[in-house]
């Protein structure tokens, strides 16, 4: 119910009707047991009671300018409401927390800074009670919180939750600019590296911040890793696959002081780094091939978004730029036609959210997907949630609705063009955007020739049912009836039915047209693919302001601008000529704009450690969580700024750091000082993706395809999909694609490929920063039983086999390949009893099986296991006679199934 | 989910999902597989063992019917005759009372009202027992839902359904002891938090569910044709002997690896889950069968009708479970944001649910079931009592209607209410730390003893908040 006070607290004057209270006693030492309180807590126990003092306004400014800076620099890391650290029980989020104070009492005496604990820990007078326990303040900050204490200990009471949409709470413009204070907008913060207790520990700088935060909680750093666990680290986190035998023996047997560098090199120039950190940024973009909704429209020329950010990655493409191409390619110079296409491409990250096609009125439709827009955009670069203010003033951060409707202009006044037919289930198409014609692009993926026929049918079945409907009014005409609207009321049902299909039948034709333009007889795919999704300057105009988000309370017409809390001198002002996004991006891809590279080098480090530094990765806001290390995080995004924006220059300092060579060894010592592990002082480990968990059973067994397929298996499609049209059609494409990387597969709304959707690949709704990564039994019954482990399995087997003869050196080469390791005594010797008995195993099993087949089933059983026998690659049965093989495969299949295999230690 | 904007996501890392005490107790498949079942109450070790309420209680498992995206309940439940009186009004400045399209008519011998869309739950008024004084913490879709099953809308936290299974374990090791059919949103909402992985949720997809149209056709299509809610339940390969070795040699590589791991609570925690598939394999099928099913009780959920097919199958799956002692089970359904065409759309969402729901009801009376089930219907909040448009509500939190049956609750009851519009909760306020409370001691359980030690504090699903509202229990 909390928040977090001290952070929120800037806005702690308001006083908003309708609240609920908020719990000051969730899980501090006093709601344990009220009744022990001294006698310095009656002050507090008299606030408690709802007396809350009041404090002038110059002695609140002293507080926000002076003591607030401070606590935030010095304190909160340690004794904060976040839920992340709480040491000796203290909170200084709110007045009142110090009032109670922690384990050894109050924290302040208003009024008596002798008297106050805070103050005598401040001074080091007492040799056990020394705070900051890294480095003490400076005599003039300690001079500063000894006068607040004098004055009483002003600070704002903390702000209360909303929950009455009822109520009209409008932001003032001095809430605004003191929402400024807020951690995430103030300017990184530029300072020396800090001291620490071990010189010798840190390698990269920063490292010192990770050090210094342990120094400071008392915690140090566990061992490093080994070295072939480092490696299968950093392969699996840049690249999403393991690390193949060889790349583990050249490492192994590279004694050389860069040899760790000579990896990061090379990993970081693989194809598959932009494969692995582009699905990143697809899960922050919502990336999907369908709008879904209601009626699941195909987008079948979104890949090629995908396939830029994939290429953008990989080109190490600058972040402020990379941003500003998607939310202005269209308007920025280009050098030649491949970088105009590329430009226009980026845009489609504009196009691709879910809209319900089918909604009356274009005007809702419109204002459906400038909200859409406007929540992708300031959720996924900047963390903030910007679209709540649609209907009404933020609930929690100083934005105003105003703002909302600021920004909506510029979307206004872009045309967002995303394709699509109008027909049955689609009241709202648009054009597409057509590709530079000497741009150096693929056409596309190909059709299916069998698939073609069904096209044709289709189109036909749509061209009699129009020419019937044609037929049947020339008919009427013939007969004397002019007005044939008026006459239909007088149609047999037959006739009724004649016009009924006619009314869809035109965009089931067109539909169908365009699939057999876009693809030649040979199912080549031909110029019409040519195109993308992404937007256009549109009529220049500005947004009026909804009252509720109505359409039909249209208010004052508000200036196109941005959030005004995170404005600042580098804000340039919309021209009247242009829609305003050149001046959104410049505004948001600023080297000036801190919440830009917090955001992002929070992301990279999220992907890399397994949480971000903020845990709440899509909210900086006030409902968000704070930094557990807040100068860390601002050294990471000056580094990225400092690096040009380069992605991949942030993520080699952080994986070369002394901080990602940690061992993920737990301790139980450090465990209970740091239960929560906000500090860093092992390695979490980590759950693999769905994606990297089928790529690396796919590359276990040999079956990987690391080339880019041409296209999506989606790009065949188009018009709303139903659940059989996607079997059909996937079933006839799928082989396709299947053993590319995961990245590749299809992702239509509400229809997520199983082996991603089991493993918490995100419906891509929303912006997603941070996967859920559960472990439930639906997950171990798919890798028991389903057809396409084995097949993995089979594979692995088989090459393993294949290279090795002797059953020791098979084990290892499995283990190897699975886990990057070579298995301890007590795990072999697991394996060979598993080899052993197998046998057995599967005759018990067969026999059963076959006893209760009735003589059918058992000649149809007898016809598979023939068919298995000519197509081994591809079976689902090996015939008995291939034990050894069979025995290996469930093996492996078990060592996919083994936590060891699907996490990153 | 298709939920409006205007809400949160919560992003907090799922690092508590794999926190886990390492309670190895593989033993459990190797017991199952000499056929034994339910024995495990002898044992103490085992985490899901059947235990002992604090109480007596009448209710012995819970089935929630979760209606994601927050109905209307001035359309519904609460019947706010001023609201029609008042209808087109100005209310708090330039909003407008709108009053419910729909008739209220009075049911049973109770005579409790409820609104038209309702007709089927309706005739069940005697055995409802209606809140109307709920209140949520937080007007947001994301943090609401997060709330309601987790107590907190900010921190990850164990669900509603894990305390449950952790207070009371269950009866029936072959299956999970607490199933979320459809769950639409974030993991969390199923999660066991740090409380041991055996006590999370185990999510089954089934169609017809959470998500509308496209997105439920499409996932039907896919990975649905049998209408079977769990897959993989048989391999063509491998049989129950082959599996037994694997999961053998699973058990001697995670002992080594746990060894490796010191004591890691993050380590270990996939065994049991094998263990618990394995298990699975040789009762899902059974239960999951519809097909042993008379027409009528088919026709009874509404399966096999357009519109309540896919809502009555998670009906009548969650009346399946209940019986093989599935200690929490929650099916949802979503679409219930109507901000625009609440016309058609809550007339649509109620036309899908309230036949299967009454069929529920009708079910587990008719089998004895309803006095020691609580069924529990309702969403993360309300709906405001003035418009959003011409034809639209927006979320209020500030006060809505769930309602309980069986269980113990009394029925034909209205407990609490809401002011005289509908917009605020004036008596029998209860929050959701209450109504949590509540819920626990329907069950037996007393929210301030059901502790975990967590992070060296006792965490409890109320944190430090919670009234029991003993008056709802006949």
């Amino acid at each position: 119910m909390t928040t977090n006070h001290l952070l929120d607290a800037a806005h702690a004057h308001v006083t908003i009707p309708g609240i609920i209270a908020v719990s000051i006693f969730a899980g501090t030492a006093l709601g344990q047991d009220a009744g022990m309180m001294s006698d310095d807590s009656m002050m507090a126990q008299t606030e408690m009671m709802g007396e809350a003092p009041s404090f002038s306004r110059k002695d609140l400014d002293f507080f926000e300018s002076k003591i607030r800076p401070l606590l935030l620099g010095r304190c909160v890391n340690c004794h904060s409401n976040d839920g992340s650290r709480i040491s000796a029980g203290l909170k200084v989020d709110t007045r009142m927390q110090l009032l109670i104070g922690g384990d050894s009492g109050p924290a302040i005496i208003p009024g008596d800074p002798d008297a106050s604990l805070l103050i005598q820990a401040i001074r080091y007078d007492d040799p056990g009670l020394e705070m900051p326990p890294r480095g003490r303040l400076t005599r003039d900050e300690i001079n500063l919180l000894e006068e607040w204490v004098r004055i009483g200990a002003p600070m704002p009471a903390p702000r209360e939750i909303v929950d009455d949409p009822g109520t009209e709470h409008r932001w003032t413009a001095e809430e605004i600019e003191r929402g400024r204070d807020h951690w995430a907008y103030i300017p990184l913060a530029i300072q020396e590296a800090p001291a620490v207790s071990d010189e010798r520990w840190p390698r990269a700088t920063l490292d010192r911040y990770v050090l210094a935060d342990l120094d400071e909680q008392g915690l140090t750093p566990v061992d490093d890793a080994d070295p072939n666990t480092w490696l299968r680290r950093v392969t699996f986190d840049l690249t999403g696959l393991p690390p193949t035998p060889t790349e583990l023996s050249e490492f192994d047997s590279d004694d050389s002081p860069r040899a760790r560098e000579i990896v990061v090199d090379r990993l970081l120039a693989k194809n598959a780094f932009g494969e692995r950190w582009g699905r990143h940024w697809l899960d922050v973009a919502r990336y999907a091939e369908s709008s879904g909704k209601e009626n699941n429209v195909v987008y079948p020329h979104a890949w090629r978004y995908r396939d830029w950010v994939i290429e953008a990655f990989n080109a190490d493409l600058p972040y402020d730029r990379f941003l500003t191409n998607q939310l202005a390619g269209d308007l920025l110079p280009a050098e030649d036609e491949d970088e105009e296409a590329r430009n226009l491409i980026a845009t489609g990250y504009l196009t691709l959210g879910t809209k319900s096609h089918n909604v009356r009125g274009k005007a809702q439709f419109r204002f459906d997907v400038i909200d859409e827009q406007i929540d992708t955009i300031t959720q996924g670069m900047l963390a903030t949630t910007v679209a709540c203010a649609r209907c009404h003033d933020h609930k929690f951060d100083p934005i105003p609705q105003r703002d909302y409707y600021a920004l909506a202009g510029i979307f206004a006044s872009t045309e967002t063009r995303f394709g699509t037919f109008e027909g049955p289930g689609n009241r709202n198409a648009s054009e597409l955007i057509e590709i530079p014609a000497g741009a150096d692009l693929p056409d596309g993926s190909t059709f299916p020739t069998a698939a073609r026929s069904l096209i044709i049918a289709a189109k036909d079945r749509a061209e009699n049912q129009l020419r019937a409907a044609e037929e049947l009014r020339a008919e009427m005409r013939a007969s004397g009836i002019r007005d044939i609207r008026s006459a239909r009321d007088r149609l047999t049902p037959q006739q009724q039915r004649v016009f009924q299909q006619a009314r869809n039948a035109e965009g089931a034709r067109d539909i169908a047209q365009s699939i057999l333009d876009r693809f030649d007889k040979a199912g080549r795919p031909t110029i019409d693919n040519f195109v993308c999704m992404g937007v256009a300057e549109g009529e220049i105009r500005n947004a009026p302001f909804l009252e509720r988000g109505e359409l039909e309370n249209p208010g004052n017409v508000i200036p196109r601008g941005f959030v005004q809390v995170l404005n600042s001198d580098w804000t340039t002002d919309v021209p009247q000529s242009e829609s305003g996004r050149r001046e959104l991006a410049d505004w948001i891809a600023n080297e000036k704009n801190p919440l830009t590279s917090r955001v992002w080098a929070n992301r990279i480090w999220s992907h890399l450690f397994g949480k971000g530094i903020v845990s709440s990765c899509d909210n900086f806001g006030l409902s968000g969580q704070s930094p557990s290390n807040p100068a860390l995080l601002d050294h990471l995004a000056t580094r990225l700024v400092e690096l040009g924006w380069s992605s991949k220059g942030l993520i080699r300092e952080i994986v070369l750091s002394r901080s990602y060579a940690l061992a993920s060894e737990w301790d139980r010592r450090r465990a209970e000082i740091d239960p929560d592990e906000t500090a860093i002082w092992r390695m979490p480990k980590r759950r693999l993706e769905a994606e990297a968990i089928r790529d690396a059973m796919l590359a276990s067994g040999g079956l990987l395809d690391t080339d880019q397929p041409l296209g999506s298996a989606a790009s065949g499609l188009e018009g709303a999909v139903r659940g059989n049209t996607l079997d059909r059609f996937f079933g006839l494409t799928a082989s396709e694609y299947a053993d590319h990387r995961s990245v590749y597969l299809p992702v239509i709304r509400g229809g997520v490929p199983e082996a991603l959707a089991v493993f918490d690949f995100p419906e891509p709704n929303f912006v997603r920063g941070t996967r859920d990564k559960t472990n439930v039994a639906t997950q171990a019954l798919y890798l028991m039983n389903s057809a396409e482990i084995t097949r993995m399995a089979d594979a692995m087997a088989e090459r393993v086999l294949g290279l090795e003869k002797e059953m020791k050196s098979q084990v290892e080469l499995a283990f190897q390949i699975a886990f990057g390791r070579t298995p301890s005594a007590g795990e072999f010797i697991a394996c060979r009893d598993f080899l052993r008995e197998f046998r057995s195993a599967w005759i018990s099993d067969n026999r059963e099986k076959m006893a209760s087949l009735n003589p059918a089933q058992r000649r149809q059983q007898a016809r598979r296991n023939a068919a298995a026998d000519r197509n081994r690659n591809r079976s689902d049965f090996i015939a008995p006679q291939d034990g050894e093989l069979m025995a290996f495969s469930a093996l492996c299949q078990t060592l996919f199934q083994s936590a060891e295999f699907r996490t990153i230690d | 989910m298709d939920l409006c904007n205007n809400r949160i996501e919560l992003s907090t890392g799922r690092r508590e999902m794999l926190k886990s005490l390492s309670y190895g107790f593989g033993w459990l498949a190797f017991s199952g597989l000499a056929g034994a079942r339910s024995f495990a109450s002898s044992m103490i070790d085992d985490p899901l063992a059947p235990k002992r309420p604090h109480h007596t209680a009448k209710a012995k498992r819970v089935i929630f019917l979760y209606m994601s995206g927050a109905p209307s309940h001035v359309d519904t439940f609460d019947y706010k005759p001023e609201l029609a009186k008042r209808d087109g009004q100005a209310y708090r400045g330039n909003a407008k009372l709108l009053a419910s399209p729909w008739k209220f008519n009075r049911h049973g011998d109770s005579g409790l009202p409820i609104s038209e869309l309702f007709p089927g739950v309706a005739r069940h008024a005697d055995d409802l027992c209606l809140l109307h004084g709920m209140k949520a913490g937080i007007p947001a879709h994301a943090q609401a839902q997060m709330q309601l099953h987790t107590g907190s809308f900010q921190f990850v936290r164990p669900s509603m359904g894990s305390w449950a299974l952790y207070g009371l374990g269950t009866s029936n090791q072959n299956l999970p002891g607490y199933i979320t059919v459809n769950p639409g949103g974030a993991a969390n909402q199923y999660g066991s938090g740090f409380l041991p992985a055996t006590y999370q949720g185990t999510p089954v997809r089934l169609a017809g569910g959470n998500s509308r149209g496209g997105g439920q056709q499409a996932r039907r299509g896919r990975n649905n044709q049998s209408q079977n809610p769990i897959e993989h339940l048989e391999s063509d390969r491998n049989g129950a002997a082959v599996q037994r070795e694997q999961l053998a040699l699973l058990r001697r590589l995670e002992r080594e690896r746990s060894r490796r791991g010191k004591g890691d609570p993050a380590v270990e925690t996939v065994l049991e889950q094998y263990e618990l598939a394995f298990r699975m394999q040789t009762e899902v099928p059974g239960v999951v069968d519809l097909g042993t099913e008379d027409r009528k009780t088919l026709e009874m959920y509404g399966i096999g009708e357009d519109g309540t097919d896919g809502f009555g199958r998670q009906c009548l799956l969650a009346r399946r479970f209940a019986e093989e002692g599935v200690r929490f089970i929650e099916v949802s359904a979503g679409g219930w944001d109507t901000h625009r065409n609440m016309r058609t759309e809550l007339a649509n969402r109620c036309g899908a649910v309230d036949k299967p729901i009454a069929g529920l009801l009708t079910d587990l009376k008719r089998r004895n079931m309803l006095d020691d089930t609580l069924v529990v219907w309702g969403g993360e909040f309300g709906r405001t009592p003035y418009a959003q448009g011409s034809d639209g509500r927006d979320h209020n939190a500030g006060g809505f209607t769930m309602w309980m049956a069986g269980g113990g609750v009394k029925g034909g009851y209205e407990y609490g209410s809401t002011d005289e519009t509908g917009h605020k909760a004036v008596e029998g306020v209860m929050d959701i730390h209450d109504w949590h409370a509540t819920l626990l001691h329907s069950l037996g359980l007393n929210h301030e003893l059901l502790t975990f030690n967590h992070a060296g504090r006792d965490f409890r699903l109320t944190d430090v908040h919670g009234n029991v509202h003993s008056d709802i229990f006949a």
